[in-house]
Parts: structure tokens; sequence; C-alpha cells
């Protein structure tokens, strides 16, 4: 096992700049003032953080990739997560074999 | 540890956490393999890649970070990627901090430490539910780090042989894991155009802007469109 310098440097900047991020918003919090309008922003934010961040896949990918996440969406309504996973794997296999 | 009154409660919150989180723990098996596989083709050693996963602890972009890998490591401009591609934590943070409570002043800035999506969204959830305790989130913190840890690890020790994980749909688990979290805070048609507008302008700013904007920019769009329409829709009493 080793350790390069250069890596290590890399790693420890990720995670300082990863800390960061993880902290600003706590920080922010203490200067703003929650009216409701915040409040309610605030409320809708974790649906569209994690929209956001797996639109490319979905929307951007393949026909194979936008069918399997609408199949999975479905799913996540009835099944709990594990089974949700479970559903993506096998419909995104399934629809590459189909449809490529 | 000193001991504290309510003992039995801080382990059942622990417990609950760790239960929790456990689906994600399974599917971190298949991303953290394929990213430490990854990892050790660009030239990270196993430990190296453990270190990373422990100390960065945000799968995103640690992936985006090993794509850009090179030798000797750019690491101003891996710290910069890392910092514009977990800008959403900000958000997150500011969301969540909301329902901080219960954690002390200074703690809570330790906590925050492991605050990935998973850890952020589950503690979310709990908080429209009931309080948010510490034991909550650090139960599941501790199954997120040991696991993501642990599977990247074993993915850069067992390396290239596991290559094409295309073939087990293993690379779609972390976008299906983000469907299951995003249909989990379902309310209803509200929650419908937060998702439209987050998609919509996401797309767009995926293909007019190079880098990890479209995160943010369809995370700030879909919390606009979120914040209109509950407005107009009615006066919500608190």
């Amino acid at each position: 096992m080793t350790i390069d310098t250069a890596n290590l440097l890399a790693i420890f900047a990720m995670a300082v700049a990863t800390y960061i991020t993880r902290i600003a918003g706590v920080v922010l919090l203490r200067y703003v003032t929650l009216t409701p309008r915040i409040r309610s922003a605030l409320d809708a934010l974790p649906v569209a953080v994690l929209t956001a961040v797996i639109t490319p896949v979905m929307f951007l990918t393949g026909p194979a990739e936008t069918l399997a996440g609408l199949i999975t969406a479905l799913a996540a309504f009835r099944l709990p997560l594990l089974g949700v996973l479970a559903v993506g794997a096998a419909s995104i296999v399934c629809l590459r074999l189909l449809i490529g | 540890m000193t001991r504290e009154p309510a003992r039995g409660r801080l382990a059942r919150e622990y417990l609950a956490g760790l239960l929790t989180a456990a689906p994600v723990g399974v599917a971190a098996m298949p991303i953290g393999l394929v990213f430490g596989a990854l990892a050790v083709d660009k030239g990270l050693s196993p430990l190296e890649v453990a270190l990373m996963s422990f100390f960065v602890f945000a799968g995103a972009s640690q992936f985006v970070a090993v794509d850009m890998w090179t030798s000797p490591a750019p690491w101003l401009l891996l710290g910069v990627t890392a910092f514009t591609v977990n800008l959403r934590h900000v958000m997150m943070g500011a969301s969540i901090g909301r329902h901080f409570q219960h954690f002390g002043p200074i703690e809570r800035y330790a906590y925050l430490y492991f605050m990935t999506d998973e850890v952020w969204a589950f503690s979310e959830k709990r908080a429209l539910e009931q309080p948010l305790y510490p034991a909550y989130f650090a139960g599941i913190a501790t199954l997120l780090s040991v696991s993501w840890t642990g599977w990247s690890t074993a993915g850069a020790i067992l390396g290239t042989s596991l290559h094409k994980p295309e073939r087990f749909g293993f690379d779609f688990i972390f976008t299906a894991l983000f469907i299951g979290l995003v249909v989990s805070f379902w309310r209803g048609p509200r929650t419908g155009i937060v998702i439209g507008s987050s998609v919509l302008t996401a797309i767009v700013a995926h293909e007019t802007l190079d880098g990890p904007w479209y995160i943010l920019i369809g995370g700030i769009a879909g919390t606009i469109a979120g914040a209109l329409f509950m407005a107009s829709e009615e006066p919500r009493g608190q």
C-alpha cells in the first residue's frame, strides 16, 4: 500500500472543500430570518436538489435510462427502498438488452 | 461517555437510524465497488481510496474527481471541483439546520461532516414526522460511512476484475436510490411542479454549461417553484 504526496494533498483539498460546503448552510442560517416564504422554499429543496442530480442520467442518456427511471419511480410509490433498487437494476438491464 | 438519563431513548434513536439507512448500505456495495475499481485504474492505491471515501465522503464528487485524476494529482483543480459539485450542500445545510434544536451549538458542526445526500434526505424526512435527534443522525451516518468506505476499498482491492458494471445494472443503482428518495418526499401535485421545474432547468443548464452547475441551477429553480406555488396555494398554518 502506497501513499503518494500529491494524491494525499488532493484528497485533503477535496475533504476541506466538501466540509466547507456542508457547514456553510448552517452558518448562513444564523444571519437569515425565516419568513414563511423562505420556509416553504426550504421545504421544497430536498426534492429539487435530488431531482437535479439525477436529471442527466435519467433524461439525457437514452430511452432505456428514461424508461427504467420511470418504472423505478412507479415502483417507489409501492415498494420499500431495497425493492426500488432491485427494480431499478433489473429494469435497466432488461431495457438495455431490448432497446439499447 | 457521560451517562445520560435517557440512555434507552438514545439507543432506540441510534438503532432506528441504522435500520433506516440499511438499504443504502446495500446500495453502497455496487456503487462503492465500481468507484474503487475506477480509482485504482487512475493510479490511486486502495489505502488512498479508503482515505478519500472516509474523509471526503461524497460519492458524486468522488466519481467526478476520479474521472479527471492524473498523475501528479492536480490538487487545486480537484479541490475546486469538489467544491462546485458539492455546492448543493449549502442549500441542504440551510434546510436541515432548522431541525437542529436538539444538537449542541458546537456538536452540530461535527455531525455536519457526515451530511451526505442520503443522511440529509433521511434526516429531513424524520424531521417531518418527529423531532430529529443527534443519535438518529449518528445511526444513519455510521452505517453510510462504514459501508461507503468499506465497499469502495473492497472495489479498489478487487480492481479491474469488476469491469463492465453495467452488465448488472450497477451503474444505475445510484439513480434508482435517488428516485426512491425523491418519491419518499411526494406530497401530491405540488411536488410534481417542483420536480418538473428542477428537471427542465437542469436539462437546459446541463446542455449549455460545462461542469456540475446543473445541480445547483436545477435545485434553485425547483426550490423557487415550490415557494411560489405554495405561497399562492394556501397560507400554511404551522
